[in-house]
């Protein structure tokens, strides 16, 4: 992964910045604040990944989730939001309205202004960077933030054992039939193994001096200037996006259609 | 001046526990001693050395007796046979200052700390960015003896460091620990079952059993007074690498100057032990009959499995590719190379149980399922009698609650009668010494006990071939004898036998037929 401007802002303020830019997002609903957003955010990805330009299908397809949500989450309020204005069709609980369109349009918006926003601001963060900064500018406890970056290690190890316990199913002469079961039996194996893992990992960690009481970091966690100017810009995008709906009169608070 | 490690009658119970793990046990160390610890299985070397670490936890985790201790300010420092479950962090440089920062060491004083002791383990060259899930066994092992060293360890416990490493790892770890220690100023206390490549660097061997010290002395006093009792009570020795390994040994390496080249990996099949005889130029062929060590009957002249141009990997990672291979009927075939080659996917590939990237594996008409002879495309049932595969790590592959119904899952799915199954499973149960476990839970069992129960899983159902991963890893002298003579009966039946191995002796013994992997140029 090569690197971009935002390597320059402390992991802990790009989660800061994506709560500023979804909190609007979850606690609003109209089509025009979500799409404003979405616009201003590809403008920002654009030129943070412009030396990726040239081949978007990584970034397309880091998005693919969103891009499939979005369109299911808007269909459903289509088919089903709270009808009002002109009735267009109706077929069963099915109602398709002026209103419902509006609301089917906004969530579809919505949902893909949210995963840009957690795509821009944290793709590509390291996970070692980020508990840094979680002890060390959020001052969480080195036990807790040291203890799931160690689980997030564990993760690989784990899809590795879950790999070999498929393979060991299939050469047992289970992998003919009764996925479910089978299924179960492995999962019920993996948390074994988990656990297992867990304990000689906290063992390990143990012996090496951790949780004796007061640390120190190795690797400096700070915030600068850069911090603020993204900080800035996020505030910035949300401010741009609910102005507008604001100016025009969309805007719309979500317990409107619930 | 006063011992470093002191043990009074020191004994040791885990909660939940009838019997003591080891008791009356009762020693001294002074500094700078270099400690070879020695005994059967379940002798409670690793709890000792646990012990020792600091880390077997209080009165929930079990019940002491006696006393325990390390001289005032003895900084230990525990290193186990397996390094990726002991590394914390993902980077090189942060893993090694993981210690420092837990004794709150100044941040400016931890780098350059960190800088030295990369250096003193031979691993200065690496980039402190670099990912420790890339480094390869042995270097990993290293980083760990690093994080040791950059704390300021002075008492090195080594449960086992070379158990996961190939001959290379072996060297770069026994090496890296005798630097450390080369100026007396730090102890050590290595376990390790084949203890050869430690001997010779070791002031003193003492020999526990759950009953206390039973021997105490000089490596060389050790080994000539008491080298028949250490055999019985299944203990290696180093006269036992070189009477198993050396008569071969010669003819071996002959055996393999021939290599038939790939782009990426080298494989090297030739035919042991007929020494200088150049390995099959095509693959395809039938190997030169006849090996002087081997029944006549055993190699018939055809190839159980043939692997032309095979890729193997996963998902869509190549980890290997351009491998030509043949594996013959009837024999023992063994394949070895360094971690991270590709050794154990290649077993998977062969065994049916991955596909191959590119390239093909076939085997002959008699292990054909319904006339299809691409293992991978046979259903589960079909693989059952065909090839079995022991995988590496026993507890994959365990599915049932008890020893008994673990071995009779194949025959159930093989929908053989009950009586029938009973009958196998307790013959199998007995072949492979395992019949008073026969109730017992397969994940309580001992090491031992479990490999034996894998490849028990697999015997019952008769398979032709029968694939072995690292069959003796972890394995004492006298489980290790068993699953050999084990091994070779089976393949003197008939059986074709392929194994994935580092074990030097496992090699001379069960080596009929060689294939070496080497890693990417």
């Amino acid at each position: 992964m090569t690197g971009t401007v935002l390597d320059r802002v402390n992991p802990v303020t790009r989660l800061g910045a994506a709560m500023i830019l979804t909190f609007p997002l979850l606690t609003t609903v109209d089509w025009l604040s979500a799409t404003v957003t979405v616009i201003v955010e590809l403008g920002i990805a654009a030129w943070i990944n412009r030396a990726q330009l040239p081949r978007p299908r990584a970034m397309i397809r880091r998005g693919l989730p969103f891009l499939i949500a979005a369109p299911l989450a808007g269909l459903s309020l289509l088919l089903y939001g709270d009808p009002g204005g002109r009735i267009h069709w109706t077929w069963g609980l099915i109602v398709i309205s002026d209103q419902s369109i509006g609301y089917g349009l906004a969530v579809t918006a919505r949902v893909v202004a949210l995963g840009m926003a957690c795509l821009v601001t944290l793709s590509g963060v390291d996970p070692t960077d980020m508990a840094d900064g979680l002890a060390q500018v959020w001052h969480w406890p080195a036990r807790f933030v040291i203890g799931a970056l160690a689980g997030v290690r564990m993760i690989s190890q784990l899809s590795a054992d879950w790999q070999a316990m498929k393979l060991a199913r299939r050469a047992r002469g289970l992998g003919d039939s009764g996925a479910v079961r089978r299924f179960f039996t492995a999962a019920f194996a993996l948390l074994v193994s988990a656990i297992r893992r867990g304990s000689v990992l906290a063992t390990a960690m143990e012996a090496r001096g951790f949780g004796r009481g007061e640390r120190t970091w190795a690797r400096r966690s700070t915030v600068g200037r850069a911090d603020v100017v993204c900080l800035l810009v996020a505030t910035a995008v949300v401010g741009l996006g609910l102005g507008c709906s604001a100016v025009t009169g969309h805007f719309h608070w979500i317990g409107d259609i619930v | 001046m006063s011992p470093v490690i002191s043990a009074r009658q020191w004994g040791w119970r885990h909660a939940g526990r009838r019997d003591w793990a080891l008791r009356d046990l009762s020693f001294e160390v002074p500094a700078g001693q270099r400690i070879l610890l020695l005994g059967p299985s379940g002798a409670g070397k690793s709890t000792l050395l646990t012990g020792l670490a600091g880390v077997l936890g209080g009165a929930d985790e079990g019940e002491s007796e006696g006393s325990l201790t390390l001289a005032e300010g003895t900084r230990p420092a525990w290193m186990m046979q397996d390094p990726s479950s002991q590394l914390v962090m993902s980077r090189v440089g942060d893993d090694v200052a993981f210690g420092c920062e837990n004794l709150a060491m100044t941040p400016t004083k931890i780098w350059p700390r960190v800088r030295s002791s990369l250096d003193a383990v031979g691993l200065g060259w690496i980039d402190l960015k670099h990912s420790t899930t890339e480094l390869s066994g042995g270097e990993q092992q290293r980083l760990v003896l690093a994080g040791a060293l950059a704390m300021g360890a002075d008492l090195l416990l080594l449960d086992e460091p070379t158990a996961n490493l190939d001959p290379d790892g072996v060297v770069q770890i026994r090496d890296a620990v005798a630097d450390a220690v080369a100026d007396h100023d730090r102890t050590v206390v290595v376990v390790e079952h084949h203890c050869e490549i430690w001997a010779e660097m070791m002031d003193r061997v003492i020999v526990i059993t759950n009953q206390g010290v039973v021997a105490d002395g000089t490596p060389d006093d050790i080994f000539s007074r008491m080298s028949s009792e250490l055999a019985q009570m299944g203990v290696w020795t180093p006269a036992d690498a070189i009477s198993l390994a050396a008569p071969r040994t010669s003819a071996v390496q002959r055996g393999t100057t021939d290599s038939i080249h790939a782009r990426h990996t080298l494989a090297q099949p030739s035919l042991y032990p007929t020494p200088g005889e150049s390995a099959p130029s095509n693959a395809t062929a039938p190997l030169p009959a006849g090996s002087p060590s081997q029944d006549p009957e055993a190699t018939t002249g055809t190839n159980a499995i043939v692997a032309e141009n095979l890729s193997i990997g996963i998902g869509h990672t190549v980890v290997a590719a351009e491998l030509d291979l043949v594996i013959p009927r009837g024999a023992s075939t063994v394949i070895t190379g360094p971690n991270g080659v590709g050794k154990t996917t290649l077993a998977l590939t062969l065994g049916g149980l991955r596909a191959p990237l590119n390239g093909r594996v076939a085997t002959d008409e008699a292990l054909a399922a319904k006339s299809r002879r691409q293992p991978h495309t046979w259903s589960s049932r079909d693989l059952l009698t065909r090839i079995g595969s022991v995988f590496q790590s026993p507890d994959h592959q365990f599915v049932a609650s008890t020893v008994f119904d673990e071995i009779a899952v194949g025959l159930r799915a093989l929908k053989r009668d009950a009586d029938q199954i009973r009958t196998t499973v307790e013959e199998t149960l007995d072949r492979t010494h395992l019949s008073h476990l026969s109730r017992a839970n397969p994940f309580t069992l001992s090491g031992g006990e479990k490999r034996r129960l894998s490849v028990a899983t697999v015997l019952a159902c008769q398979p032709q071939v029968i694939i072995l991963d690292e069959p003796t890893f972890g394995q004492d002298r006298l489980t290790w004898q068993s699953l050999v003579d084990l091994i070779t009966q089976l393949r003197d039946h008939g059986t074709t036998i392929i194994s994935v191995t580092h074990d030097q002796a496992y090699v001379a013994a069960l080596g009929d037929h060689r294939i070496e992997l080497k890693a990417r140029s």
